[in-house]
This record gives C-alpha cells, structure tokens and sequence, in this order.
C-alpha cells in the first residue's frame, strides 16, 4: 500500500480557522499520511513565529455561540465596538483551555515534528511585505506550481 | 487488566490531541508491544477505532468505565 497523501490550501488568518488545518494536518500524519499545508493570504499568519495576535470575531459570524446567550439579544452593531473582539478571543481561549483542546503552537509543533510540510505563498509574502524572519523555521516558500506538484499526487485536497 | 508494556493518560485531552500523543507512544515501543491508553474525550471510541484500522495497530481491548474510556493497543509487527 502506497502512503496516502493530504493536501492543504489554508487561507484563514482568524484564531477559529487555523484549528481546522492544523489539527487534520498533524491527524493525518500520525494515521501515516504525507501532508502539506499550502498557506496563502491570510492564511500566512498562521506561520508567523507567534500566533498570539490571532482573534475570533463575532462580526459576520451568526453561527458562532456566546456566553449567556448573547447571540440572542445583544446587538450586532454592539459586537463592533472597540475592545470586542479582543473580549471573545479571550473567552474563546480560555473556553479551549478549560475543554482540554489543544492550543495552536502545540498543533503547529506535533505538525512540524511528524514532518508536515508547510508551504508559504511567496506572491502573498510579497504582496502584504514580510520578512523571511516573521516565520517559523522550516518552512518553505513557493507558488501555486509547487502546490500542484503535490497536490495533484495527493490523495484528499482541501481548502480551508 | 492485562500487563502492558507502556501506560498513557491522555485523560482531560479534546480531539485530536489522545490519538497524536498514541502516536507518539507507540513510536516508543517495538512491534508486538501493547499500550494501555485512558482516555475522556467521548470521540475516542470511534477515533481508536479508526487509528487502529488505518494504521495497521491492533485494538485489542476497548472499554468504558465512569467515563473513562480505555484501549490497548499492540504496535503493528
């Protein structure tokens, strides 16, 4: 049996949104599968050195549950204010902590060590301006063409 | 219980993090030895199941009690 291959295109850059690659990227390589994560736009923050300034926003997210049933009667145009979205990132976090989900430098470290690969965009690097220094070591730089490469052999692809 | 060669308390721990750290133990032991998991993360069941399957380690034991869930696990030869 050949090794199954996982491709990835992750394009988030929101604290909800860089569970999902994560967590089936590092699943999938320890069921035995060779992985890559292509990350592109937004979703190159995810390879930023800290993820702490990542954030989770209510805005634009009718399905996201709050404390005390806040998505029922607190005003939409109240979620805008200055200071809310940092308030929901930090009950989102501790939320995660307190149900024992993992938090994402872990993911981002088990990912690394089972050997998944992790592809920056190069055109979105230059496009937004960062330094080669803003990432994680170990990963690499390349275009769309390099994404095909393996994700034309691969087994699943998804886009997240 | 049975003896095991190796113990893993991965009770407390949310998807997907029981069946990475079962990975990792398992790398530790050598084909044939068992691994005794416990675990609280009601999607175990079916996530151990599914690692087992895929990955060639027998499920030998799987198990409930007072919300613990636990599996042993035998590293494929």
């Amino acid at each position: 049996m050949s090794t199954k291959k996982l491709a990835i295109i992750a394009t988030k850059g929101t604290l909800d949104w860089a569970y999902p690659p994560f967590i089936l990227a590092s699943t999938a390589a320890a069921l035995g599968y060779d992985v890559q994560i292509f990350f592109t736009f937004y979703g190159l923050q995810l390879l930023r050195k800290s993820l702490d300034h990542l954030k989770v926003s209510s805005l634009g997210n009718p399905g996201m549950p709050m404390p005390m049933g806040m998505d029922k009667w607190f005003p939409v145009l109240a979620q805008a204010l200055p200071g809310m979205q940092g308030m929901m990132t930090m009950m989102m976090k501790q939320k995660m902590r307190s149900k024992g989900v993992a938090s994402l430098e872990d993911l981002r470290n088990l990912c690394a060590e089972a050997d998944v690969k992790m592809i920056g965009c190069q055109m979105t690097v230059d496009l937004f301006g960062f330094q080669p220094s803003d990432f994680i070591p170990g990963i690499e730089m390349g275009g769309a063409a390099t994404f095909f490469e393996f994700a034309g052999e691969s087994d699943i692809c998804l886009f997240m | 219980m049975a003896n095991v060669d190796k113990e893993l308390d991965a009770r407390g721990l949310n998807c997907p993090l029981p069946i990475l750290r079962t990975k990792k133990a398992l790398n530790d032991l050598t084909g044939g030895q068992t691994l005794r998991v416990v675990a609280t993360d009601p999607g175990a069941i079916k996530d151990f199941q599914a690692f087992a399957k895929q990955t060639g380690n027998e499920l030998v034991e799987s198990g409930e009690a007072n919300g613990e869930f636990t599996f042993v696990l035998r590293k494929k030869a």
